[in-house]
């Protein structure tokens, strides 16, 4: 499938956080592997979005790609130029094009700034973009990008909800006119009712400034919904990528199998029809990963060669030819199809009820 | 009935006034049924619950109406004595952040013992069996050698099992959830909502469900209750709701949700925000956020109407119930 032009190129990211123990002479016992070989790459104008539970790696994946931590190996490519190699004044206008919106909209804006400081703070590190005596207009035009009231430029985050201090954050990210976003949960700490207004927000600027997004969350839906493309991450690696359709309609991947199925449907009826796999046991600790396939603990497929040899991410082999949704890469060693999902408006009839209970239950 | 609220009404005393959190909130559950309470961040629901437990921080908060009848008493009406030994033996709660909610500095098997020390007068020997006794229960592996970690050296969803097991300890007949699995993992929280209907069918016990999440509730409840500002805008047995809502907010929340169909579409949001308790809306609560306000909105308090008589009555708090209800069918 044609790919558009990549704006980043992710390969081979490593994040290793060291284990030490000592106070004085510091020893070296380990390393927490977060993220452990991941790559990828962003399209311009395109969607990427990366899925995975707690502790998956995909915060710092997002952390790295906007040179917040610096990876252990591998190589982050803007436009052909690898940032992870960058410093100084090359690294700074290359940030410029790559900027952030975080989770917490309660936490990651400074309660002693007013709103027309936060969003116009990135100016005072690239002037360039906007002249002094012009900033406070560019703020105001912000304001009113993001749906918010241009007058409110003098007040405090506290004077917000949570909803509108995430279009202040979002205000911040696009202070640069940045190429690329990467929001790292933006919408999950919001109310239910809230989200869906962040989610067309984001989805309005993308095409107004023509951004590629780099979208990580845990709420499958909403990255369905939002992504062209979506990556599932466990235990700090890529287990399966591809776009939307392939991904939650035609997984290969066991864990994005369980995944899948364990997401609450918001349909009565599907309680009947739908096939759930538990998962047993917890994620293992990132500190001790397995040897070989990372999910192996978990899975109900595993047998010896998945603890000997470290599944690669690629198309298995028996879905290269002929090319169909199955075609995508998935790092199993028995990638097969299994439907979880049952396509929507496709569910069979429900069975008919048991016996009609003897007296309807008195309700409220 | 198990647990019947009956127009409870509670306020908050702050330094900007008065916050009304619940205006007239009327529930029940029976043994062996599942009730959600569906609600956004200061809808009421869990101030609700507070109330039901009785443990309620008061003050800043005030109970000033409604009754609280579980199995046929009052629980407003009893000595703190009374109440006292209901919590626990007769209802107990699960709360959302386990970290939180255990003592770090008591190992589990202290806290879990603790229940029949205190409730039921057991030594601390045969307490600790017990506590080894309800870690299997809720399917803790290895629990004879955990019994004396902290909580700290458990997962969150482990931690939220030992929750569980708190909570069932003296198998009391109602158990009130709230947003139990919120902090947890998707595969995870799949565990444990599994491991609470199956304890729940066992003991066969009432479960009131506190959520946001229309996926869970869909997925567990036999019946649903939609808050908004304090108050219950529907209520509804779960198959119905989901087919054809009778409350322009519920509609909104399940417009909401991304459907496949409908990528690359904006998503249906409910304008504006949740409204502040200090100063609810006047008539109808939801009605600046409404598209299908009318004037009569704007003044008069909708009743909560009979929806449906039978074979299970449905409750709506909407003037315009059935043009909600004709909309979406």
């Amino acid at each position: 499938m044609p790919m558009p032009e990549a704006v980043l190129e992710v390969t081979d990211l490593v994040k290793h956080y060291p284990l030490t123990r000592g106070i004085l002479f510091k020893r070296q016992i380990g390393a927490v592997q977060a993220v452990d070989g991941v790559s990828f790459a962003l399209g311009a104008g395109e969607t990427l979005g990366i899925v995975g539970e707690s502790g998956c790696g995909k915060s710092t994946v997002a952390r790295m790609l906007v040179n917040l931590e610096r990876p252990t190996a591998g190589a982050i490519r803007y436009k052909g130029e690898d940032i992870t190699k960058l410093s100084g004044r090359a690294l700074k206008s290359v940030r410029r094009n790559i900027q952030m919106v975080f989770q917490d909209p309660y936490t990651s804006l400074n309660p002693r700034m007013t709103v027309g400081d936060i969003i116009g703070e990135p100016y005072e590190i690239h002037p360039e973009v906007a002249p002094k005596g012009d900033r406070r207009r560019k703020v105001q035009e912000l304001l009113d990008v993001v749906g918010l009231n241009p007058e409110y430029i003098n007040r405090y985050p506290h004077q917000f909800s949570g909803g509108q201090r995430q279009r202040i954050g979002i205000a911040r990210g696009l202070a640069l006119r940045p190429e690329i976003i990467v929001a790292d949960e933006p919408v999950s700490a919001l109310d239910v009712s809230v989200q869906a207004q962040v989610v067309n927000l984001l989805d309005r600027l993308q095409a107004e400034f023509s951004l590629s997004y780099v979208f990580i969350a845990h709420d499958l839906s909403i990255v369905r919904h939002i992504s062209d493309r979506v990556g599932v991450m466990y235990l700090g690696k890529i287990v399966e990528i591809g776009t939307d359709t392939q991904i939650y309609d035609h997984p290969t991947h066991p864990y994005t199998q369980a995944l899948l199925s364990a997401v609450p449907v918001p349909d009565p009826e599907a309680r009947l029809h739908r096939e759930r796999i538990i998962l047993t046991g917890d994620v293992p600790s990132p500190a001790h990963p397995p040897s070989g396939c990372r999910f192996r603990t978990r899975c109900w497929k595993a047998q010896q060669l998945c603890t000997d040899v470290v599944p690669p991410l690629h198309v298995p082999p028996e879905f290269r030819l002929p090319i169909t949704p199955l075609s995508h890469p998935s790092a199993c060693h028995f990638a097969a199809e299994k439907q979880v999902v049952p396509p929507q408006g496709e569910l069979a009839p429900p069975p008919p009820p048991p016996e009609a209970p003897e007296a309807p239950p008195k309700f409220l | 009935m198990l647990l019947e609220v009956r127009d409870l009404h509670v306020e908050f005393t702050t330094r900007d006034g008065v916050a009304k959190a619940v205006n007239g909130v009327t529930y029940a559950v029976d043994e062996g049924q599942t009730l959600a309470v569906l609600g956004e961040s200061g809808s009421g629901k869990s101030v609700t619950a507070q109330a039901v437990m009785g443990i309620l921080d008061v003050p800043p908060g005030r109970i000033t109406g409604g009754e609280i009848l579980f199995q046929g008493k009052d629980l407003l009406r009893m000595k703190e004595e009374e109440r006292r030994r209901i919590r626990g033996a007769g209802m107990a709660m699960i709360f959302q952040d386990a970290l939180s909610a255990l003592n770090p500095v008591l190992t589990v098997g202290a806290q879990l013992g603790e229940m029949f020390t205190v409730h039921r007068g057991m030594s601390r020997k045969d307490a600790r069996a017990k506590a080894v006794e309800l870690m299997d229960r809720v399917k803790i592996p290895a629990a004879r050698q955990r019994v004396g970690d902290y909580p700290h050296q458990f997962s969150g969803g482990m931690r939220q099992r030992i929750m569980i097991a708190m909570a069932l300890a003296l198998e009391p007949s109602l158990i009130i959830a709230d947003e139990p699995t919120t902090a947890l993992d998707v595969t995870v929280q799949a565990q444990v909502m599994d491991l609470l209907a199956e304890l729940q069918r066992e003991l066969n016990m009432g479960l009131i469900l506190i959520t946001h999440d229309l996926g869970v509730v869909a997925d567990v409840a036999d019946k649903i209750a939609v808050m908004y500002a304090g108050r219950i805008v529907e209520a509804a047995p779960v198959h119905e709701i989901y087919k054809a809502p009778a409350h322009p907010y519920t509609r909104g929340l399940l417009d909401s949700i991304p459907r496949l169909d409908q990528k690359g579409q904006e998503l249906y949001a409910i304008k504006g925000l949740p409204p502040s308790l200090l100063a609810i809306p006047s008539g109808c609560a939801f009605n600046p956020r409404c598209p299908m306000a009318q004037p009569v909105c704007r003044g008069t308090v909708p009743p909560l109407y009979q929806v449906t008589e039978s074979p299970v009555p449905r409750t709506s708090a909407c003037h315009f119930w059935k043009e909600c209800l004709h909309a979406h069918a």
